[in-house]
């Protein structure tokens, strides 16, 4: 009886098959050899939609989590009886796998990027928030210290002193969780919700090595082009950590 | 269209949102006839050893990528050599994305439980090389030294010094490992390993009971196993950093 349940590759969702043609002269598909060059020549066109809605899916579910993360860190920053349930309340959203994510949330969102989106940001919180707060509490003593001794309240110390210190933790965050998504929205095509996983995982992309080398090397590119401005966008913020960062 | 459209705003809940969960239930406890008609699909039984399939794939792969990173992380984060290896192993490690390497996997190598009890341990890897390195290597050079001048030998200094006070990060990654092979182990059905990702991959055959009850299962487990190696972590904290941290 599983028997009959089988062979998955060729389930996966209910996907448009004319969406696979071959426009190669060569005979790249039927090969199937690991990297055939000549039909990404002729089809790298064909990957432009699926790289935007993973960018849509990305920077949706980055941006989502960080605005979420950020208030709940501001507010376990302030009542620090709140850092313990949040901790564990993000932990387990963290920790129930996106995919399974998707189709908990079925019932409520349906099938669509909406939902893909809600699960990356539900996976993201943890590792946003955590970074937020530790670089709050990293922040010493002796400054805060010093800030409230020239006169500033409480919300000018966390806007003006210690967000500003927590930066260089805050953005080693928001690179974990990006690049962590990038690869991670592959998956969103489990949800209907589009992006670079619909060229690995629909109709015969599956058993394609060429599409799923190409598609996946797009994800990768992607997570370094972000981590990357991240990691420049870290400098520009905390210009007394560069000369740290280079040696 | 380029764009997906972002269904805003949130629909109202469907109709039949409760008897979908109670049909779940039922998918779980007592089984339902395939929406390919003719077999009968879910049940405990069905649960129990796709569940089984995917705890043993996950702990294998989890075993592999210890074995393999764990030693590498001790030696690298001993000597206080190889920090860009280690970190930046970390690093690429979360840009791979699971699932073109499974179907990569499938594709190129095949399937079988071996092939892909390898790809989920490349997955297991960076997170405990990085986390053993990074744990050992900030062990307070002072009781390093403390311990090679009381005559220690330097397997005795990892053994006994280095290990215990680097146990909370070295767990961290490997907790980090385990969340992600587990989940990435629930699209293993793509490389023909059956796990409890084939309720939810396979709609068209266990229909949507068998998808809500796969992924009420698959998030069920993942806590478990997290649940389980925090309570791991904590028996093998050694009483002195327990007592440092309260």
């Amino acid at each position: 009886m599983i028997e009959a349940a089988s062979n998955g590759m060729m389930r996966v969702g209910a996907i448009d098959q004319s969406f696979f043609t071959d426009r190669s002269s060569g005979n790249c598909i039927q090969d199937n050899k690991l990297f055939c060059p000549g039909w990404v020549a002729d089809n790298y066109d064909r990957y432009v939609d699926p790289t935007l809605q993973h960018l849509v899916l990305v920077g949706s579910a980055v941006a989502a989590g960080f605005l979420i993360a950020f208030a709940l860190a501001i507010l376990a920053h302030r009542h620090r009886f709140l850092q313990t349930p949040f901790l564990a309340g993000t932990g387990i959203l963290y920790t129930i796998p996106s995919i399974s994510f998707f189709f908990l949330l079925l019932p409520i969102t349906g099938r669509g990027s909406l939902t893909a989106i809600i699960a990356l940001t539900a996976f993201n919180l943890q590792i946003i928030f955590r970074n937020i707060t530790t670089g709050l509490r990293n922040v010493p003593p002796d400054v805060t210290e010093a800030a409230r001794g020239i006169g500033l309240t409480p919300s000018q110390i966390l806007r003006q002193v210690e967000l500003p210190l927590a930066m260089p933790e805050i953005i080693a965050g928001l690179r974990i969780a990006t690049v962590s998504t990038v690869a991670l929205a592959t998956l969103a095509v489990f949800a209907n919700g589009g992006g670079l996983g619909t060229e690995i995982v629909t109709g015969s992309n599956i058993t394609f090595k060429t599409g799923i080398i190409v598609a996946g090397s797009i994800a990768v590119i992607m997570a370094i082009v972000f981590d990357g401005i991240l990691l420049l966008t870290g400098k520009l913020l905390a210009p007394w950590k560069r000369k740290q960062a280079i040696s | 269209m380029v764009l997906p459209a972002l269904a805003l705003p949130v629909p109202a809940l469907p109709a039949g949102f409760l008897s979908l969960f109670g049909d779940a239930f039922n998918f779980v406890f007592s089984g339902q006839e395939a929406e390919t008609g003719g077999v009968t699909v879910g049940g405990t039984s069905q649960v129990v050893e796709l569940a089984t399939k995917q705890i043993e794939v996950t702990l294998l792969a989890l075993a592999v990528a210890i074995l393999l990173a764990m030693p590498v992380g001790l030696w690298l984060g001993h000597r206080q050599q190889g920090e860009f290896l280690a970190v930046s192993a970390g690093n690429a490690g979360r840009a791979i994305p699971e699932l073109a390497l499974i179907a990569l996997m499938a594709a190129a190598i095949g399937v079988g439980l071996v092939n892909l009890v390898v790809a989920l341990a490349i997955l297991g890897i960076p997170p405990i090389l990085t986390n053993t390195y990074v744990g050992i290597s900030q062990v307070d050079r002072a009781s390093v030294e403390a311990a090679r001048g009381m005559g220690m030998t330097e397997i005795g200094i990892v053994r006994k010094v280095e290990l215990p006070l680097a146990v909370p990060t070295i767990m961290g990654g490997v907790r980090t490992a385990a969340i992600n092979i587990i989940a990435t182990a629930t699209i293993a059905p793509l490389a023909g390993i059956l796990t409890l990702g084939d309720f939810i991959i396979a709609r068209n055959v266990y229909g949507d009971a068998g998808v809500l009850a796969g992924a009420v299962l698959v998030a069920l487990m993942a806590l478990a196993l997290e649940g389980t190696l925090a309570a791991v972590q904590w028996a093998m904290t050694s009483k002195g950093l327990k007592l440092n941290r309260s």
